[in-house]
């Protein structure tokens, strides 16, 4: 029983972290049918800053329990800028083409960017791991966990709950929605098109560096470490149903769980097994849980 | 059958090299060799183009190929280059006819993702095989051709004759095949699948073969390329060598059966020429012709060529 527990907590924690990481790409594709493998590099930065940040925090002797609130803050403001710029200077032209052509650009621009870091902050790993050893640990049965699993938790959750509310209630979110579902009428109706674009897009991204953030004091900050992340995503939105927030929550519970059972009694399972779920989900509902269906057009 | 001319002058091209590979350079061998097997798969992948259709998991058939080379040589210890060839490519065809029941049925971004997600669990099993060298790989050696071992030079030019061999029959198939019917029916399903399907053509069953086709070629790419490299490791399967695979296709174009060996050459050519001038960011140089390319040559380099071809007629 103890042991079922043990699994389920990892599971959620991982699933947390999935949703995190995945939920920018999502919002993206949502929006502007742009899938977004620049996702990757925006984590990277998002880690990178944080890691220099934090060290720049705790060797200063600031008030530690801030840090927190100075490492999200920094990768979001960090994220939004550079999305910002991306999409301002680049994207906005290309959206007449063909979506497998404007993934291609943003694949592009993931391998540019993957070496700008590498000319920022060289090739060597960097650590920040005080955040994380501040929040100290909490006791379940005999095991003991790091509070920083509910810091995750939590924060995928006020994401989530955050993002609907944002949607559903706000002035701002309702008009998202209209040009969502139709472009054109929107701009008719006086909606700026063009500006909730590039607001989203730059948001998106923010939220993949508040991902490499959140999730920068639990790993060593290497070179590369967005490429492993975006299949990741890729695999969680696909699962969910392209540009639905609930389908990527539940997508990500569903592979945060099934990982954490492989890790746990069959580890030779664990590298595919999340991608062997979205194939499964595919074969069965071929554009993911939560999807619309879409006209054909003659 | 009629032949293209830029397709006699890519196999003089070819045959050209062969002739005078014993006074090359090793280095340039080994890069128009290996450009040779990417060529491969990458003319597998723009026949998906000429569907419009982009496989993020191309590598699969790739390392499928590679790794049925090594295996063979390494378990059951079959060491002629021929033999390793046919049955690599066999069995990446095998594996695609198998996957092209399912995936046939995708289209778009959700067929290059499902792909990608087949790509990406061999790359699970691989890395979890210790048998296999998990993440390191194992090395390919001990080839030999019709009983003959030949030595380390001379072994680099026997290669590289039976890739041109390889790429000559391959270019021949292909230009058959978009010659045919079926060939004819690529373009018509990418404009308009339904009408395609109101005039009795099926779809399905092309993309499927067509899948099937790309398989095989792959396969016997990634088979040429364990023999060149000697070495094989789970990262061929991965989903950045299949980016690799598209960026060629990109940066060839889909105008002609050539265009994907000439994508896979200067591919070649800048990948060696960046990474030997900054190791750390030969990435953004092709990152940057990707964009280049996209932006002011859409139809990728073989545009120029026709573009040239339509001022001489002129």
């Amino acid at each position: 029983m103890s042991n079922l527990l043990i699994v389920l907590i990892d599971g959620i924690n991982y699933a947390a972290w999935l949703f995190i990481s995945a939920v920018g790409l999502t919002l993206i594709y949502g929006v502007m049918r742009v899938l977004n493998v620049a996702h990757a590099s925006f984590y990277s930065f998002g880690c990178y800053v944080a890691v220099t940040l934090a060290g720049y925090w705790f060797s200063h002797n600031y008030p530690p329990h801030l840090s927190f609130f100075a490492l999200f803050g920094a990768s979001f403001i960090a994220g939004f800028a550079i999305g910002w710029i991306l999409e301002r200077f680049l994207l906005r032209y290309q959206y007449a083409k063909d979506e497998v052509v404007i993934l291609l650009i943003t694949y592009a621009v993931f391998l540019i960017l993957d070496d700008v870091l590498k000319l920022i902050w060289g090739v060597d790993p960097y650590y920040a791991s005080d955040p994380y050893e501040l929040l100290g640990t909490f006791n379940i049965g005999d095991m003991t966990y790091p509070n920083y699993y509910l810091l995750m938790i939590g924060s995928a959750i006020v994401l989530s709950l955050g993002l609907t509310y944002m949607l559903k209630k706000t002035r701002f979110g309702k008009l998202l929605v209209s040009v969502i579902h139709d472009r054109e009428i929107s701009s008719a109706m006086g909606i700026n098109v063009g500006r909730f674009f590039s607001l989203t897009f730059s948001f998106g991204c923010a939220l993949a560096a508040i991902a490499g953030g959140i999730t920068t004091p639990t790993i060593s900050v290497v070179p590369g470490l967005g490429v492993d992340v975006i299949v990741l995503s890729f695999a969680v939105v696909v699962t969910g149903g392209l540009g639905s927030l609930p389908g990527t929550a539940l997508a990500a519970i569903i592979m945060g769980v099934v990982r954490s059972f492989c890790v746990h009694y069959v580890p030779q399972l664990e590298l595919f097994v999340i991608f062997s779920v979205m194939a499964l989900v595919l074969v069965f509902r071929p554009r993911g849980l939560f999807s619309l269906a879409e006209a054909r057009k003659i | 059958m009629k032949l293209d001319k830029s397709l006699i002058y890519m196999i003089g091209f070819l045959v050209g090299v062969l002739l005078v590979s014993p006074w090359l350079p090793q280095w340039i061998l080994f890069i128009i060799t290996l450009a040779g097997a990417n060529g491969l798969v990458v003319l597998g992948l723009m026949l998906f183009m000429r569907l419009g259709l982009v496989s993020f998991g191309q590598a699969l058939f790739f390392c499928a190929g590679a790794y049925t080379t090594g295996m063979l040589c390494l378990l059951l210890k079959v060491t002629d280059l021929f033999v390793l060839l046919i049955a690599s490519g066999f069995v990446a065809g095998f594996l695609a006819y198998l996957l092209g029941f399912l995936l046939a049925k995708y289209r778009a971004i959700f067929f290059g993702l499902l792909s990608l997600a087949f790509s990406m669990i061999l790359y699970g099993v691989l890395v979890k095989s210790e048998k296999l060298g998990s993440t390191d790989g194992f090395t390919v050696s001990g080839l030999t051709i019709l009983g003959w071992t030949p030595e380390t030079t001379q072994m680099k030019i026997v290669l590289y004759g039976m890739t041109v061999i390889a790429v000559i029959v391959a270019l021949l198939f292909v230009n058959m095949i978009l010659k045919s019917p079926r060939g004819l029916l690529l373009t018509a399903i990418r404009d308009n699948e339904i009408r395609a399907e109101y005039m009795g053509a099926s779809a399905k069953s092309t993309i499927h073969l067509i899948y099937i086709i790309a398989g095989v070629l792959s396969g016997v790419g990634g088979a040429i390329a364990a023999m060149v490299s000697g070495h094989i490791d789970p990262n061929m399967t991965f989903w950045t060598s299949s980016g690799e695979f598209v960026f060629i296709a990109i940066l060839g174009g889909i105008g002609s059966v050539s265009a994907p060996f000439v994508g896979a050459l200067i591919f070649g050519a800048i990948q060696t020429i960046a990474y030997g001038y900054s190791p750390n960011t030969w990435q953004m140089t092709i990152g940057i012709c990707l964009i280049v390319v996209i932006l002011l040559l859409p139809e990728g380099l073989w545009s120029l060529v026709e573009k040239m071809r339509k001022k001489s007629r002129v």
